[in-house]
């Protein structure tokens, strides 16, 4: 297997801000190392206040790390001037929660921005400008203003911006948030035309999962300036293993009964209560079902929700299992003997 | 009236003054208070070009000048005058000290109006690559230009006031004209005339402001 070169490699990144007159330092970002693969899209989780926004603003040299590298391509980002930063910045692109569009000028001419930048000449300019908004399908609207366009639309107008001068790596800084569920949508499927039909590498940071799991590939999980786990959106978010992803599913699924809801559970439930994670295996539930029935065992869902994550199954039941004692035990032992992961609730 | 009448060559000279006076500074004391204005803004602490040094001197120069009465100051810049210009009587040196009265006005106001502009539209430019000079003139100024207009306007009211009181310094124009000819001598349609066209005036200024503003703005 030949190893390409990572598009975008953070090492060993921190970074402090000193707050208010006593110069209070804050840690915003403590430790931080990821690489991201040429072609990929890579999705930065977190709370607000995890430090995502600076992480991103890292990667085109818009701030500068306390301590450590930062690597687009083979150009250490950390090592060039701010001048040297400018050309580099011209081959990355960005997005923003807010669009950041200039009112003072049109659809074209917002899109033209970075290309009169990048000294391309006006005809050429004018080529790319319909292209790109031919490609995000607002080559109607070139003439109009962006407070004439809805926030989908400005959106896509930002997306056109940042591609215009055809860079080959993508910034999205929660491009979504601000946005309702259905153009959130329209934008991610856009989003993921660009990572296909363009080859570009997508880095986007999102405090929501469902903006990740339609379209990253890798996530990393940012915990208080911490990567608190990494790796395929699959394994990270169907297998947490940290408590910051383990939240987030939580959440967004909703297929663990919360402390609440198991206490409610309980006053009208008498049985033991088991909660089993699913896995994406065929036939899984038929096995479960006739272990319970090999040992006598009654298994009532009581809660519980499955979805599904780069097209694999994830979420978990809760089941009250009744019968009797040694029969629970011996089915629970079997199936923790099967691999089947499973929490006894107390 | 007849008296007005046979006045009437002194006070087509008056208008004729107040119009040299006031849009000489209006432009000059516009221009230069936007290079003023820019510099405020651009080397403020955490601004594109800051710069500690610049910023304090600049910015304390302004709060110097600004708050002095019209009048006194055209008094204090007496040798200044006489090294530039010099003469420190008439119309050319009362233009002149009203074209730095007006230049350190609008330095505050371009200032502020820039400071109106959303951040993020300066992230979007700085992530483009986009040198901070350029960010200046074709992003920055460009987003802020109608209440930019806007401030002008209030300016240009300022400084036709401020115009009045050229008389004081040989400068002629309709101030002069409505004390010498009309107060003084107890004639109130001369000095209701006056006031009548130097409504005009302000209004006419007013509303071709508010319509740049309007164009500039969309709305």
């Amino acid at each position: 297997m030949t190893t390409t070169p990572p598009h975008v490699r953070l090492t060993n990144v921190t970074k402090t801000f000193s707050r208010g007159r006593n110069g209070t330092q804050v840690v915003a970002l403590d430790d931080v190392s990821f690489e991201v693969a040429k072609g990929e899209v890579f999705g930065v989780i977190g709370q607000s206040g995890a430090g995502k926004s600076t992480l991103i603003r890292l990667i085109n040299g818009l701030e500068s790390p306390t301590s450590g590298q930062v690597h687009v391509g083979d150009q250490e980002i950390t090592a060039l001037s701010e001048r040297d930063r400018r050309g580099v910045r011209q081959d990355i692109g960005m997005i923003f929660q807010q669009f950041n569009l200039f009112r003072s000028r049109t659809v074209a001419g917002n899109v033209a921005y970075p290309l009169k930048v990048a000294g391309v000449d006006r005809a050429e300019r004018d080529r790319r400008v319909a292209r790109m908004l031919d490609f995000v399908g607002l080559l109607d609207r070139a003439h109009d203003h962006p407070e004439q366009l809805s926030g989908g639309q400005k959106q896509r107008v930002g997306i056109a911006r940042a591609l215009a001068t055809e860079p080959s790596l993508l910034l999205a800084d929660e491009a979504t948030s601000a946005l309702d569920p259905r153009t959130t949508t329209e934008v991610l499927a856009l989003l993921g035309r660009v990572n296909r039909e363009l080859g570009v590498t997508v880095v986007l940071i999102t405090h929501e999962l469902d903006v990740i799991r339609t379209v990253a590939d890798r996530v990393a999980v940012m915990d208080r300036g911490r990567i608190a786990e990494s790796g395929t959106v699959y394994d990270v978010f169907a297998h947490p293993r940290s408590e910051a992803a383990a939240d987030i599913v939580r959440g967004a699924l909703r297929d663990r009964p919360s402390a609440e809801t198991l206490a409610r559970l309980r006053r009208s439930h008498s049985g033991r209560i088991v909660t089993v994670a699913i896995r994406d295996r065929t036939g899984f539930q038929t096995a479960l079902a006739r272990t319970f029935l090999a040992h006598n065992v009654a298994a009532d869902i009581i809660f519980g929700g499955i979805s599904e994550l780069q097209e694999r199954a994830v979420g978990s039941l809760t089941f009250e299992l009744t019968g009797p004692a040694d029969g629970i035990d011996e089915a629970l032992a079997a199936l923790r003997a099967d691999g089947v992961e499973l929490t006894e609730e107390d | 009236m007849d008296e007005f009448l046979t006045n009437l060559p002194v006070f087509r000279e008056a208008i004729w003054q107040t119009f040299y006076i006031v849009s000489i500074s209006v432009v000059a004391g516009g221009l230069l208070g936007l290079g003023l204005g820019l510099v405020l803004y651009a080397t403020r602490p955490g601004s594109l070009m800051s710069n500690r040094a610049v910023f304090i001197t600049v910015n304390i120069l302004v709060n110097i000048v600004r708050p002095i009465p019209f009048v006194i100051f055209l008094t204090a810049i007496q040798p200044l005058m006489l090294v530039t210009i010099g003469t420190t009587i008439g119309t050319n040196a009362v233009t002149f000290a009203l074209t730095l009265a007006a230049a350190f006005a609008v330095s505050r106001i371009i200032e502020q109006n820039l400071l109106a502009v959303e951040p993020g539209v300066i992230e979007a430019a700085r992530a483009a690559g986009a040198r901070p000079i350029s960010i200046l003139l074709t992003v920055i100024v460009p987003e802020a230009l109608g209440p930019v207009i806007l401030g002008y306007t209030f300016i240009f009211v300022g400084v036709v006031d401020m115009s009045a009181q050229a008389g004081l310094f040989g400068g002629g124009g309709l101030g002069d004209f409505a004390v010498t000819y009309g107060s003084q001598r107890y004639n109130w349609p001369v000095v209701y005339i006056t006031v009548a066209v130097i409504i005009v005036i302000v209004q006419a200024g007013q509303f071709l402001g508010n319509a740049l503003a309007r164009k500039a703005l969309r709305r």
